[in-house]
């Protein structure tokens, strides 16, 4: 990060910004202590914990408070040899420094993970196995089954959206009570999804006495069990999430219908258009662009599915409600089998990143096409 | 970006039925809604003074259908007439209660801080780290958003062993953070652009630094931004399941997680079950319907301009 220089084209250059000789040695004395310390200490650590030497710490955690002392000394550094460029790079250091310590590092740990045979109930311990779960994972049909059910529960974002889409001209409509109705709608998504899908799902969806299974009885289902077939059950989970997060596409929704002008409603009105016409030729092509950010919002959230179906079916029944996160959980929970679990997850994460690349692209794509 | 009523009418209105036939469906379509909505939450609520068979009988409205008593509060040590009493599982569930409380304000305000200082730089300043510009470097905050738990989870798993963070709020906050900074980036980056850059520059020649500008000047127009992020980024740590789920055992054990391991060996409790999530889920409902203004303006930020 020694070449960064950052240049304030907003800000009139101060001239009298002259920086003495002994505050940038100072700065680059101070770094180069800093850096030292840190390294020296990741030495020793890697010297006690291969056993090569006897002096360490128990834990890495004096490691990571090195960072941190480094990290300020980073930020000193700058500040003393660069001056006012310097306490502009401050702004963004802290975010920086955390991002990349808890993102990088883990990731690239988590691609040597997943290149081991380590289950953590074994005696053996971790050992380098190659692309062995690699194959494996090729090989898992509950894997595959689980990639499936994402698809799934990505394609039901957009019956998602529509019910969003709706509520959302519901609310935007000349109504009494908005207000009400907007907190109302809104509740679910502030709503812990493992509580409430603990109580809709286990009590409210219970077969024997819960509510919606005596409804489900009364309109003509013999044998309301939610959870045991496996098209119903992912329903269930389907539904369960869409009542968490319509709320989120609904608000986003209602902000691009209420930014909307009102002189382009009116003039198709004026031409005499009917509210049909008037909705999917004005109102759905300028709604565009707001549509596609909430979608792809939604799908980015949808992508991390976990916490319901964990909670709820634990993936039953027969895995036909598994997402790949609630998969890869129970792969460690219980079979503590760390690195095939991560190889999944890894598989996942670039699964995902080439998927939601395609879909930016698609989706900008499309919106230049409509308009 | 508020929301705010708007005066037109949705439909064009032709005559006197139509205009009723309209009426109708937009208000029956709202209160089937809002009934699909609340049902749930009242659901949740009245089982917890539910007694074991108004539970299985599917009994609904309190004193018409059963006779509401604080049973699943009394197991939780929290009905008037056990509140005085020492219990376990009461001091279990504050524990737990505070676990939840600590690692969600505490990651939401680092979110915050850290957050912000950078949304302000990215908006405010150029800057080039080696071949990153400032669009790479939003893109490389705003992409953590598409990473799945699931990624980190297991690294992290093993990371926090190692570094002795394992089942401690600190590592849960830390995480959380990492979790919401994305959000609040999106946000603040949305709240600085629309702050004229007049009032910094009249501040600077005024004699504040750069920072100076930003504490006096800056951070009290973009407060209700900030309460915005915040309150968003509460509600997301609060709710969380899976990191806590994963690497909290005994001592930082949450809200959710407890909520989620209550399934006994002889069967559901469900009074007990719906107290402790109406309590679970109390916290963010009040704090939702007292400030939705601000859930509202964090979700709309920069989503439409």
């Amino acid at each position: 990060m020694a070449e960064q220089t950052s240049t304030a084209n907003a800000w009139p250059a101060n001239p009298a910004d002259l920086i003495p000789q002994g505050r940038k040695r100072l700065g680059w004395g101070l770094l180069a202590i800093a850096t030292l310390g840190l390294l020296a200490i990741i030495i020793v650590q890697i010297l006690y914990k291969t056993e090569m030497s006897t002096v360490g710490f128990y834990t890495w955690r004096p490691v990571v408070y090195a960072y941190i002392l480094w990290g300020a000394a980073l930020g000193a550094w700058q500040v003393l040899t660069r001056g006012e460029d310097g306490q502009r790079a401050l702004f963004l250091l802290p975010a920086l420094l955390f991002t990349i310590a808890m993102v990088i590092f883990p990731t690239l740990f988590g691609f040597y993970i997943a290149l081991t045979d380590w289950n953590l109930s074994s005696y053996t311990g971790r050992r380098f196995n190659g692309l062995d779960n690699f194959w494996q994972m090729l090989a898992d049909p509950y894997y595959r089954n689980a990639l499936f059910n994402m698809v799934l529960y990505v394609l039901a974002v957009l019956v998602e959206y529509v019910i969003a889409f709706g509520l959302a001209l519901l609310l935007n409509a000349q109504i009494r009570a908005r207000k009400f109705f907007r907190v109302v709608f809104l509740l679910p998504l502030m709503l812990s999804p493992v509580a409430v899908s603990w109580m809709v799902g286990k009590s409210l969806m219970e077969y024997r006495f819960g509510p919606a299974a005596t409804l489900a009885r009364h309109l003509g289902w013999d044998n309301p069990a939610f959870f045991s077939d496996p098209i119903t059950a992912r329903i269930a989970i389907m539904m369960l999430d869409a009542w968490t997060f319509i709320p989120f596409m609904m608000i986003m929704l209602l902000a691009g219908l209420q930014a909307m002008s009102r002189e382009v409603l009116e003039a198709a009105r004026v031409d005499g258009a009917t509210a049909w016409q008037t909705f999917w030729q004005v109102t759905f092509p300028l709604m565009l662009p707001v549509s596609v950010t909430a979608v792809i919002l939604r799908i980015i959230f949808k992508l991390k599915l976990a916490d319901i179906i964990i909670t709820l079916t634990s993936g039953g029944p027969g895995g036909a409600t598994d997402s790949v996160s609630s998969f890869i959980y129970r792969e460690y929970r219980d079979r503590s089998n760390v690195g095939y679990g991560t190889m999944l997850a890894m598989a996942y994460l670039i699964i995902i990143i080439v998927f939601v690349t395609w879909l930016l692209k698609v989706a900008s794509r499309f919106v230049r096409n409509v308009n | 970006m508020s929301v705010q009523t708007t005066e037109y009418t949705v439909s064009e209105i032709r005559s006197p039925a139509a205009f009723i036939t309209s009426r109708v469906f937009i208000y029956g379509a709202l209160i089937f809604w809002a009934f699909v909505c609340l049902f749930p939450i009242y659901w949740t609520i009245t089982t917890s003074f539910k007694s074991a068979v108004d539970v299985t009988q599917g009994h609904l409205i309190p004193f018409v259908d059963f006779q509401p008593d604080w049973k699943g509060w009394r197991s939780l040590g929290l009905s008037p007439d056990s509140i005085l009493q020492t219990s376990t599982v009461r001091d279990e569930f504050l524990k737990r209660f505070m676990n939840s409380v600590i690692t969600s304000v505490g990651a939401s305000s680092l979110a915050i801080v850290i957050g912000s200082l950078a949304a302000y730089g990215l908006v405010r300043y150029r800057y080039k780290f080696a071949w990153f510009k400032n669009e790479d470097i939003s893109f490389f905050f705003l992409s953590q958003l598409i990473l799945p738990p699931v990624v980190l989870a297991l690294p992290f798993l093993v990371l926090y062993r190692e570094v002795a963070l394992l089942d401690t709020r600190i590592g849960l906050v830390l995480l959380y953070t990492l979790m919401v900074l994305p959000i609040v980036i999106w946000i603040m980056r949305d709240q600085f652009n629309s702050i004229p850059v007049e009032l910094e520059e009249a501040a600077l020649v005024d004699g504040l630094s750069i920072w100076g500008a930003f504490f006096r000047i800056v951070m009290p127009i973009a407060l209700p931004g900030m309460v915005a992020a915040f309150i968003l980024a509460m509600v997301l740590c609060w709710n969380e399941y899976f990191f806590a789920a994963l690497l909290t055992s005994t001592d930082a054990k949450t809200i959710p997680v407890m909520v989620a391991s209550q399934t006994g060996s002889q069967g559901i409790n469900w009074w007990s079950m719906a107290a402790l999530a109406t309590a679970a889920i109390a916290p963010l409902a009040i704090i939702g319907i007292a400030l939705e203004r601000y859930l509202i303006m964090g979700m709309t930020a920069g989503s439409v301009k």
